[in-house]
């Protein structure tokens, strides 16, 4: 327990902030707990780490990690994240995201994120529902589960989120839930660890916007649910299509090594600089000069 | 003509030129996303950016480019994007958060004629009034028209400059004319633009305001990976940066954003005048109607009349300095625009009824002729 007070001493920011805006039972403070004892594990300065996220319950975690935190638009957190990343590689970035957020309005940074495998790690909070909003269906509402604007059940059929990033592209995709504590730190780990773009999908509860209008009793009866209703995916291997109806597999499903977007760009932007033909010695000169027009560049060079 | 000299004697594009000065201005990254009549500045960042040290990275739309330009500024970097009216239109929710957690980038719009796809590869001044007011809430914001390829580069330089010193998104309004033409350009000598930076913050690492909104100057700008971590938030903030619901704090802020470009107008405020000590009608004009609107004032001046031109650069803040000074002098105002009477409103509310003001609109993807120009002002101001 101590070590679990040093931890939120450490990477939580000393700051009138607290306690947070979400509800109690919240799984979302779950996943905030797990991500702060494993940057703390990885010995991770809070300077080299840039929390990144877009709106919703979600999108207020970085406004508690002392981290480097940005608090950006609705969907677009891995959009905003590219550009931090791009401008300095140093910094591990991490991005925290629902699943409206990730899956719907930044449906297309998401896809986009996870084809161009640039060194981010994309944690999806899957509650499937708008919480801040107040309950509304969201692409991972189930078919026929109730939101505020599913009142009869949802018509619409759900996303695989993993599936998603996997299909597209990303180098990393595992998915485990605020019930499987351990596994969501080592899985949150071996994400931020993975050169490339990994996706963590947590599946987590909203017992005020989700479970109300779904008839759980309780939070408690809804870590119950993510207890009985997920299978590892040996267990998974093992069952029929009719089996695995209504249940949702954890672990990890894709691990690739590919290279990395800067890697290559800078890889190519040193081949560049060292051509010795004369096009390309001519091309840097000319871009030598326009640079040179400026002040600041001549100051220092 | 020696030969070192004959090599700073370019024949370039104003897009192109846009490139240049953001090179010049030391942009090192650029994300954007394919769109007529600006792509070729994309181009020309994509092509150089990796020799200089940059990153160029093409993104998914135009929401996710100035996305990762104001991320990327975050981080340090100075940034910019380019696009046209459609994606311009897409990056307005952005560029508000730009303009509330006072984020340096810029954003070259050259503008086609609209709405929605409009004419893709025809000319319009249409998107004044949206650079303006695009995004919701209130908020101020910097634009610079130019009107000559060379003016290119050195708009685009002052973009990033002011960008840097006010902590803002600042836009550089081309029109497709203006974007595309092509003019003979010999380049200054080098160390000829000068170039302000958002400053560093003080060393005290625990006490810093990146959002303190008092006083005269603007909080320095750290970046994620610097001594100084902090926080950004597109949410109302305090002067540490945190979400804040105080009415005081808010209402600061509010005006902070507003008064620290708009009380500045008069000083941001960039013109060109044209035969104006003795002219008793004044055209009033920006980019390449600018043009055609000084060739006007000498085709009125064979006819006798006392025409003169009142360039503007500087779109906003917008400025009535120059205009009150002349209006004692003038019978009339002509204010021709390739829109419906956009930037003419701004003209009309800071002469306030003292000299008629006179709106030539033309939405028709076609760039106004001297005569058209002409006949107007003789047709309505022939008194
Ligand atoms: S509304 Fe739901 S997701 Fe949001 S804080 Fe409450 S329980 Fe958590």
């Amino acid at each position: 327990m101590s070590q679990a007070i040093e931890t939120a001493r450490t990477y939580l920011k000393p700051h009138k902030k607290l306690p947070t805006v979400w509800c109690g039972g919240c799984g979302l403070g779950v996943i905030m707990s797990s991500l702060l004892r494993v940057i703390s594990k990885m010995e991770i300065p809070k300077n080299d780490i840039a929390t990144v996220s877009g709106i919703g319950c979600t999108g207020r975690m970085p406004t508690y990690v002392d981290s480097n935190t940005l608090h950006t638009t609705h969907g677009r957190a891995l959009a905003f994240a590219t550009g931090v990343k791009l401008a300095n590689p140093k910094l591990t970035v991490i991005t925290a995201m629902g699943d409206g957020d990730a899956l719907a309005i930044g449906g297309n940074h998401f896809i986009h994120a996870c084809r161009r495998n640039i060194d981010i790690t994309a944690i999806v909070a899957n509650n499937c529902i708008y919480g801040m909003t107040g309950g509304q269906y969201s692409p991972t509402t189930p078919h026929g589960k109730r939101g505020t604007t599913a009142p009869y059940g949802n018509v619409e059929h759900e996303f695989d989120a993993s599936a998603l990033a996997a299909g597209a592209g990303a180098s990393f995709v595992a998915r485990t839930s605020v019930y499987h504590v351990r596994e969501l730190d080592k899985m949150l780990e071996q994400a931020i660890r993975h050169r490339g773009f990994s996706v963590v999908e947590v599946m987590s509860n909203c017992y005020t916007s989700y479970g109300r209008l779904n008839k759980y009793k309780s939070p408690v009866d809804m870590f119950r649910w993510m207890k009985e209703s997920s299978v590892t995916l040996r267990e998974a291997e093992r069952m029929s299509p009719e089996e695995l109806e209504g249940k949702f597999t954890r672990g990890v499903f894709v691990e690739n090594y590919m290279p990395e977007f800067i890697e290559v760009y800078d890889n190519l932007a040193e081949r560049l600089t060292s051509d010795s033909t004369t096009v390309a010695t001519q091309l840097r000169e000319t871009v030598e000069r326009y640079e040179r027009l400026g002040d600041r560049l001549k100051a220092v060079g | 003509m020696s030969a070192k000299r004959n090599k700073d004697i370019k024949v370039l594009q104003g897009n192109e030129a846009c490139a240049i000065g953001a090179v010049a201005a030391g942009v090192n990254f650029f994300a954007g996303y394919p769109i007529t009549p600006s792509s070729e500045v994309a181009e020309f960042m994509a092509r150089h950016l990796p020799l200089i040290g940059g990153r160029f990275i093409q993104m998914e739309d135009e929401i996710a480019s100035i996305a990762a330009i104001i991320g990327a500024s975050i981080a340090g970097s100075r940034s910019m994007t380019a696009t046209s009216g459609p994606g311009f239109s897409l990056m307005q929710e952005n560029l508000g958060l730009a303009c509330l957690a006072e984020i340096p980038c810029v954003v070259v719009n050259v503008m086609r004629a609209g709405p929605s796809t409009g004419l893709p590869t025809q000319p319009a001044q249409a998107d004044v009034m949206q650079t303006r007011w695009g995004t919701h809430g209130d908020h101020a914001i910097i634009a610079l028209a130019p009107s000559t390829v060379l003016e290119c580069i050195e708009l685009t330089v002052c973009c990033v400059s002011l960008a840097e010193k006010y902590r803002t998104p600042t836009v550089l309004l081309l029109d497709e004319v203006i974007g595309h033409m092509r003019e003979s350009v010999t380049l200054p000598p080098p160390g000829s633009y000068h170039c302000e930076s958002r400053g560093t913050p003080g060393a005290d690492l625990d006490d810093y305001c990146p959002a303190a909104c008092e006083g005269d100057t603007v909080a320095p700008l750290g970046h994620f990976g610097g001594p100084h971590r902090f926080h950004v938030t597109g949410l109302t903030h305090d002067k540490h940066g945190f979400p804040t619901m105080v009415p005081d704090e808010v209402d600061q802020k509010i005006h902070w954003i507003v008064d620290k470009i708009e009380s500045r107008a008069d000083e941001l405020a960039m013109n060109d005048e044209f035969m104006t000590d003795d002219c008793d009608v004044l055209l009033f004009a920006y980019g390449s109607t600018a043009r055609v609107a000084k060739a006007s004032v000498r085709q009125l001046r064979e006819q006798g009349i006392k025409a003169g031109l009142l360039r503007v650069k500087t779109i906003w803040p917008f400025s009535g300095k120059r205009l009150h000074e002349l209006a004692p002098q003038l019978r009339g105002i002509v204010v021709p625009e390739m829109n419906m009477g956009q930037l003419v409103l701004e003209v009309e509310r800071t002469i306030g009824g003292g000299v008629p003001v006179r709106r030539l609109g033309r939405v028709d993807g076609r760039l106004f002729t001297p005569d058209q120009i002409t006949d107007f002002v003789t047709e309505e101001l022939s008194a």
